[in-house]
């Protein structure tokens, strides 16, 4: 079995579970016809089951205790366990999320065996499976094995594989299972949203990012303005933000995020080399700088040579219309 | 409040990386401290500050090389710093790192162990959270704020999620990891330079920390790298130069009918 651990929000599926989903059927099929699984930890909203069962899970192993009332990464891990104890699985994904990076490590250490995190592939060797994962932020990608113990963990990058279209005529087996008491001494106890609607940095499938030439944190607004018509989110240069002109949580580059969105705007980001390697995975990329010479343009699907303090709003204007018709 | 910080050097972010029989090639690297364990070397000062009292100590496994990040953390302030023979350990597989970091922490007594989110060369993100299941200890990760009540053995930590901030409540001892926001990492003073002479930087073997060499070696690693490559180079695209209106429009234009992705 290759089992899935479901990250969910108030019940429901992230995309990311999907994402795992789809990717577990393929690994599945191509090990003649290896069963998938689900773990789930704590509530599931109504009609969510069925739900992970079109998307590809033939067996929901589902965890519910009061420990899993809020994250606890102690209990959680736990709550994984008992659904491996289970399932034996060959494989467990989890995803290279906040929440899923945070509970890989004490999954994998709690079973004692490998994990191999933010894998971006997969493939079937003659041991087992092999992962391809990016390393210095993307300015190299590594092969990794696991040993011979099972099974194999790995973390998987959001935005990497495609949800399956759902077949409403999958049906899955549920397996309950409770979790007794938990010792666990962190737990999550408050979260608090941060500004506006954008979808993050590492599941975004438009970004903009301003760099140097912003100047200020003023600026930034022509950024959001053009975020706002795109439905995209707002990124920056380590340049900005050491600058202090925008929230280092907005950070694209070596020390920040790691993004593979399907356009990536670079605007006004000369494009030092850690910074490429934070978004150099972006499907198509678009540079606007006044420098012809900017490194970035060597990476650039597309570019424009200007001042951005003009091709940004006569771009956010052409866009407004384009996207109306 | 005892905190114990463990970092690791990797290869400077200007760093362009490249491969020689499979593996990276570190012949040309600068090698510094990493950037996350940066802050959490000034978080331990600042919690010692403010305590007025206890003991920051930095230790670091790897080749010999890496009491130079041990005196980087020195030269900060720590009081004081160990180096963690790393001969024979398999270094790129991160449960036998943890399980020697465990050995030393063991050894060394902590109320606090603090480090890096992740290292910026291999990007596992996953020493510092093995460490606290290792060491039976709580743990939360890419901690950007520490509120600590040493008096009642606990404390809050924001950390960062998709779309906002989670506030985690944790008891001490425990493990946190740094992200960046967390702090601003000072610089090292003339004094703290000099005062690092004076240190001496005592060596651990493996048997020094009591783990068997045999559980952390090559042969018993969990995971383990085959080979290394570079990305597919990127080639340079349609670059469109004039009056600012009409590469715009030209551009809307491509992305939107041409291409197609918005």
């Amino acid at each position: 079995m290759i089992a899935v651990v479901a990250e969910t929000k108030d019940g429901s599926a992230r995309k990311i579970t999907l994402e795992m989903l789809a990717e577990a059927r393929r690994l599945a099929a191509a090990r003649g016809g290896l069963k998938v699984g689900a773990v789930v930890l704590g509530a599931l909203a109504a009609g969510e089951a069925d739900r992970l069962a079109s998307q590809g899970a033939d067996t929901i192993f589902h965890v519910e205790g009061a420990a899993l009332a809020s994250y606890a990464p102690e209990a959680w891990a736990e709550g994984v366990r008992l659904a491996v104890e289970k399932a034996k699985p060959e494989v467990l994904l989890l995803g290279a999320t906040a929440h899923g990076k945070d509970l890989a490590p004490r999954v994998s250490a709690r079973l004692k065996v490998g994990l191999a995190s933010d894998c971006v592939a997969f493939e079937w060797g003659a041991e087992g499976l092999v992962a391809r994962r990016p390393i210095f932020a993307g300015k190299a990608f590594a092969r990794v094995a696991w040993s011979a113990s099972r099974p194999q963990v790995a973390s998987v990058r959001p935005n990497t594989f495609t949800p399956a279209a759902p077949d409403a005529s999958r049906k899955a087996a549920v397996e309950s299972m409770a979790l007794g008491e938990v010792k666990a001494r962190a737990r999550v106890i408050h979260f608090e949203a941060s500004e506006g609607e954008m979808a993050d940095l590492t599941e975004a499938n438009i970004i903009v990012s301003g760099g140097r030439a912003m100047q200020g944190p003023d600026n930034f607004q022509l950024l959001r303005k053009l975020c706002k018509v795109l439905g995209a989110t707002l990124g920056a240069s380590r340049a900005a933000v050491d600058a202090g002109w925008i929230d280092h949580s907005h950070q694209v580059g070596q020390t920040g995020k790691v993004v593979n969105p399907t356009v990536y705007f670079a605007i006004g980001i000369s494009g030092a080399i850690q910074h490429l390697a934070g978004m150099s995975s972006s499907k198509t990329i678009v540079a606007i700088n006044k420098d012809k010479d900017a490194p970035i343009f060597k990476i650039a699907s597309y570019g424009i040579v200007g001042d951005l303090y003009q091709v940004v709003p006569a771009l956010t204007e052409e866009f407004e219309k384009a996207l109306r018709e | 409040m005892n905190v114990l910080v463990f970092v690791k050097q990797v290869p400077d972010t200007e760093t362009r990386i490249q491969i020689k029989d499979g593996s990276v090639d570190t012949a040309s690297v600068k090698w510094v401290a990493n950037p996350y364990d940066e802050f959490a070397i000034e978080e331990a000062l600042r919690i010692r500050e403010r305590i007025g009292a206890g003991k920051v100590t930095v230790a670091s496994l790897g080749p010999e090389r890496v009491k130079e990040a041990i005196k980087y953390g020195l030269s900060l302030g720590a009081d004081e710093g160990v180096w963690l023979k790393g001969d024979g350990v398999a270094l790129s597989d991160p449960l036998s790192v943890a399980t020697v970091l465990a050995g030393a922490a063991r050894k060394l007594g902590f109320d606090l162990i603090l480090t890096g989110k992740q290292g910026v060369d291999y990007d596992w993100s996953q020493a510092g959270v093995i460490l606290a299941e290792l060491l039976d200890l709580p743990h939360v990760s890419v901690v950007v704020g520490i509120e600590l009540d040493a008096a009642a053995r606990r404390g809050k930590a924001k950390r960062e999620v998709e779309g906002g901030l989670e506030t985690v409540e944790f008891e001490l001892p425990a493990v946190i990891t740094a992200q960046k926001g967390l702090n601003e990492p000072r610089y090292a003073s003339l004094k703290g330079i000099m005062a690092v002479k004076k240190k001496v930087i005592p060596e651990w073997t493996l048997a020094d920390v009591g783990i068997d060499a045999a559980a952390v070696g090559p042969e018993s690693a969990s995971i383990r790298i085959l080979d290394i490559s570079l990305p597919p180079p990127r080639s340079a695209g349609k670059i469109l130069e004039g009056e600012p209106r009409d590469t715009a429009r030209e551009l809307v234009r491509i992305l939107h009918e041409e291409a197609r992705v918005i």
